[in-house]
């Protein structure tokens, strides 16, 4: 049995051995219940878990939690574990001496262990003492990561920073009595200083500089102590979290660390460079493992519940209602985001609502893929020997080191993807929200249980590859869209050798998108023209051979163009969506009826 | 498999108990006791913030290295200064040139850094206070944090507020629960008043209650443009409670024009002319915290609230045929009615996503099929 205590949902993931093989079982979900007025996490896990206990005849639960060690065939469990990101997750504040350099690095590290950065703060951020003193107050984080100085450089800064915090005298957003967590990893020659100011007051953790030279970057011994903390003084300090620690025998992840470790999982099996998204209702998390590169973002503030209106306040209207096929007065879609903002846990009922919904998640993906690239990136601070080419192109120079014609994997998990009721409406909102380039793996998890697969694979690496691979990794298909602009008279033409070796060809003219079936499991060779000016990873125009696997709505014909660049013309735009819609089976009939007027 | 079901529901009783727990940011000192009777507007927890730090660069000011501050220093650490008073001193060449660093304000030197050459001068502590919000019994003491207050009352939550506590008499301006407030409504008497609209309150109201120095409105709907301009920014995360407002707002049913329930209507009017506490915090998330009405209701009696528990029972055991729902999304948005069936299977619905659903039967006697995640149990 596994949990994640969701922000809004407790969902429990029942898992069984079935023969040799381990498999997915069935699956429960209840309202949270870490604040008030019951402020304990055990009774929304609770109500989970009842509802798998309905589903399966099952019996999970006693008077003192869950059944364990499994006593019988239908009795008890052989072990439980839980993800957590109830009450806002692991939220925390960053210092550095350098904002693009130190602090990025410390910004870098929170992320990585799953946490929410509420700030960052650097000397050089423009911020004067009094302001970033008061801040810190106002914040009341969970814990603070402090970095600052390579090792050997300055001390003056890091202990100016230190002196700052002691100010302001944060206290922790849980647990009033308790002291704040602080973990310094920065210059080792100021350690006995920031102890000298900050071990009294507060739980100082020292470890190793997480920037110990320019010329790299070390966060795990950071990212181990940090999840270290959140056991001990974070999560033991929150409603009900005493009870479910015992519970389980393996520590509780943030559920942002434990979904990164099945993309990663991803990553490895396929050793190919992956982009992974957690779109949730409070947060959108994206994942990129590029070149073993593994980076990790948590856009605190993108969600499809209850700051759904902050994803319309960021991106606009006009960039939501580019993506539906109908008219919608702008007021009108603001009253509707409002209104599921206060009632988050609604669905949609018609196809109208869906398709809003789904505009907005688009736009979500988009804003939280942006904030990703901007951390994304190469180290800061290195000395690199410069032309003056390079000058010139100081914007490319600082831009994400993600190509995306190299990625080969573009994964979603997520109530809203995992519920989306058909598959190609969750590849929609992948493509267009990240806009793949070249030919990208698309895949995504069933039933949302990638977050406790995550903790699962801790302390039972084999039974959660087992089940990731066959119950909860579906895969939708591939998408083939060159980058670059074409002209309305040109065409992509795709040649494809069907697994029974019948031959397929398919053109595609600039502006559209169409696919061609291949099922879960099917191989099939293809072979890309691109149009004119497109480059599917061989260069400008290139062609290219490549051999894919299939999905559940197939091979995804991309004409596009990169930067996807809808029609301006109103009418135009609606009839180019639905061509779309239609080209994928995307949506029921019922839809176009009501577009176009 | 998979499962999914919810029934979120507002409060609407005309009796109950309602306890509020008083409770400080940080710890301090407790003013009440247990079984004592409190106004409002009674003081029961109080503390002290400590006061605003300022940075003074002692080293840069005086051109010394850092590592010589504490040398130059005429204050030490703990010791008071008073604004403008010279903090540190360095003496030029053969004394014939002095240079001072003052302090920015009055407080206490806290830090001298000889790494930084910063010293931080701390004003004096803040006092902190909280008050009792509404009158009662004090039920329960929490050491060194607060108190629990507990009165017999009405109480109607909203479905979404802006602005936090306040305390005023109430005062029903609409006729009916239709009719939208406008500026033309609102005079002079409605000052220090807590009024109750019907379905919407525009943005000239809004102004018009800020020039007369309401102390509350709550009404069924608002758009989205008026509440932005009422504010002054755009609302992304629905955690208010905070903001810098002249007055309370609570809205009851939505955004857009939204007739206020008839019910909550016709309980607002009941106690028109009573005193309300009202509170417009909104937290949706896990343990969902609504905006709050809290009528106090001095003269009932345990005896009188007695039929409370029951009511309590039915509650819990959540969607029933025959519960009182509202239909809560489109396209029946704000329709009332009754359950009549809960099929037990997912059904298929138009977006062809397969969910729990109840077959409800509306006022107006239509018979239709939403999920259950889509509708509230009206709690009365």
């Amino acid at each position: 049995m596994a949990t994640d205590c969701g922000s809004t949902t407790s969902k429990a993931r029942f898992f069984k051995k079935l023969g040799n093989e381990y498999r997915f079982v069935a699956s429960g979900e209840a309202p949270t219940t870490v604040e008030a007025p019951f402020e304990d996490v055990t009774l929304g896990v609770r109500n989970a878990i009842r509802e798998v206990e309905e589903l399966t005849g099952h019996k999970l639960l006693a008077e003192h939690g869950i059944i364990a060690p499994s006593s019988g065939k239908k009795k008890g469990v052989d072990l439980y574990v839980t993800t957590s990101s109830a009450g806002g997750g692991l939220q925390m504040m960053v210092a550095g001496v350098v904002k693009t350099m130190t602090a990025e690095s410390a910004e870098r590290a929170a992320l990585g262990a799953g946490a929410i950065v509420m700030d960052v703060m650097a000397v050089d951020d423009g911020r004067r003492p009094h302001e970033k003193i008061g801040r810190i107050r106002y914040l009341r984080p969970d814990m603070i990561l402090m970095a600052g100085g390579t090792d050997g450089g300055t001390i003056k800064h890091v202990v100016e920073t230190a002196e700052l915090i002691d100010a302001a005298e944060p206290k922790p957003r849980l647990g009033v009595e308790f002291e704040l967590p602080i973990v310094f990893a920065g210059n080792k020659e100021a350690r006995k200083l920031i102890k000298l100011i900050l071990d009294k007051k507060y739980a100082l953790k020292v470890v190793d500089n997480l920037r110990p030279v320019l010329e790299m970057e070390n966060t795990d011994p950071a990212r181990n102590v940090i999840h270290e903390l959140f056991m001990e003084h974070v999560m033991s300090h929150a409603p009900g979290y005493d009870r479910l620690m015992k519970w389980t025998p393996i520590p509780i992840m943030p559920t942002p660390a434990a979904e990164g470790k099945m993309f990663q999982t991803i990553a490895e099996t396929y050793k190919a460079n992956v982009i992974g998204v957690g779109l949730g209702g409070a947060t959108t998390n994206v994942y990129s493992i590029y070149e073993n590169e593994f980076v990790r973002t948590v856009s605190a503030n993108l969600g499809m519940s209850y700051s759904i209106c902050n994803v319309l306040k960021e991106a606009g209207t006009e960039n939501i209602i580019r993506w539906m096929p109908f008219d919608i007065d702008d007021e009108d879609l603001r009253n509707r985001l409002y209104n599921k903002m206060i009632r988050p846990t609604t669905i949609p009922q018609n196809v109208e609502d869906l398709v809003v919904e789904h505009a907005v998640a688009r736009e979500a993906l988009r804003l939280g893929f942006q904030h990703h690239k901007l951390l994304a990136r190469p180290l800061r601070g290195i000395q690199r020997q410069r032309t003056i080419a390079d000058i010139f192109e100081q914007e490319a120079f600082e831009e994400t080191y993600i190509d995306m014609l190299h990625v080969d994997w573009l994964a979603g998990t997520g109530g809203l993807l995992s519920h989306a009721p058909r598959r190609a409406q969750s590849a929609l909102m992948l493509i267009d929200g990240f806009q793949p380039e070249g030919v990208t793996n698309l895949a995504q998890d069933s039933v949302f249980m990638m977050p406790h697969l995550g903790v699962l694979s801790t302390i039972h690496p084999k039974a959660a590859l087992e089940i990731f691979e066959k119950d909860c990794l579906v895969r939708i298909g591939i998408c083939i869209a060159p980058r670059g602009i074409g002209k309305e008279e040109d065409v992509m033409k795709v040649v494809v050798r069907m697994p029974d070796n019948s031959v397929l060809e398919e053109q595609v003219s600039f502006g559209s998108i169409k696919k061609v079936p291949l099922k879960e499991g099917e191989k099939a060779e293809v072979e890309i023209f691109p149009f004119r000016g497109g480059d599917v990873g061989q260069g400008s125009g290139k062609r290219r051979k490549v051999v894919v696997e299939g999905g559940v709505v197939g091979i995804i014909l991309d004409a596009r163009g990169r930067p996807l660049i809808l029609p301006e013309d109103n009418d135009e735009r609606k009839q180019k969506l639905i061509e779309g819609f239609k080209a994928l089976d995307a949506f029921p009939e019922k839809l176009y009826e009501m577009g176009g007027d | 498999m998979s499962s999914q079901a919810y029934t979120p529901g507002l409060k609407r009783k005309t009796a109950t108990i309602v306890r509020k727990i008083r409770r400080l940011p940080i710890q301090g000192d407790v003013l009440v006791k247990r079984g004592d009777d409190v106004e409002a507007d009674a003081i029961v927890a109080r503390t002290f913030i400590p006061g605003e730090v300022h940075v003074v660069n002692v080293a840069g000011l005086l051109g010394t290295d850092a590592w010589e501050t504490s040398e130059y220093m005429l204050k030490k650490e703990g010791e008071q200064v008073k604004e403008k008073e010279p903090l540190a001193m360095v003496k030029g060449f053969f004394g014939l040139f002095k240079r001072y660093a003052f302090a920015p304000a009055s407080g206490t030197v806290e830090r001298i850094s000889d790494v930084t050459g910063q010293v931080l001068v701390r004003e004096l502590q803040v006092p902190l206070e909280i008050d009792a919000y509404i009158p009662g019994k004090v039920v329960e003491t929490l050491p060194t944090e607060g108190a629990t207050i507990e009165t017999p009352a009405a109480f109607i939550q909203g479905i979404f507020g802006v602005g936090g506590e306040r305390k005023g008499r109430l005062m029903t301006i609409a006729e009916t629960p239709n009719e939208a407030l406008n500026a033309k409504q609102l005079r002079p008497e409605c000052s220090e008043r807590i009024l109750v609209g019907g379905a919407l309150v525009n943005n000239d109201a809004l102004q018009k209650a800020t020039k007369l120095g309401v102390k509350g409105i709550i009404v069924g709907g608002i758009d989205y443009r008026d509440l932005t301009s009422f504010l002054g920014y755009k609302i992304g995360i629905a955690i208010t409670g905070q903001e810098d407002i002249p007055f309370t707002l609570i809205v009851t049913e939505g955004f857009g024009e939204m007739p206020m329930s008839e019910k909550t209507f016709s309980l607002l009017k009941k106690f028109d002319g009573k005193h309300a506490s009202i509170n417009g915090a909104t937290q949706i998330r896990a343990g969902v915290i609504r905006p709050e009405i809290v009528i106090p209701r001095p003269e009932l009696t345990t005896a009188k609230l007695g039929d409370f528990g029951e009511k309590r029972e039915f509650l819990e055991q959540g969607l029933l045929p025959g519960t009182p729902i509202r239909i809560i999304r489109k396209p029946y948005f704000g329709a009332l009615g009754v359950v009549s069936k809960l099929p037990v299977p997912l059904q298929t619905i138009e977006t062809e996503s397969e969910v729990r659903v109840l077959e409800a039967e509306l006022a107006d006697g239509r018979r239709v099929i939403v999920p259950r995640a889509n509708v509230e149990i009206i709690e009365e």
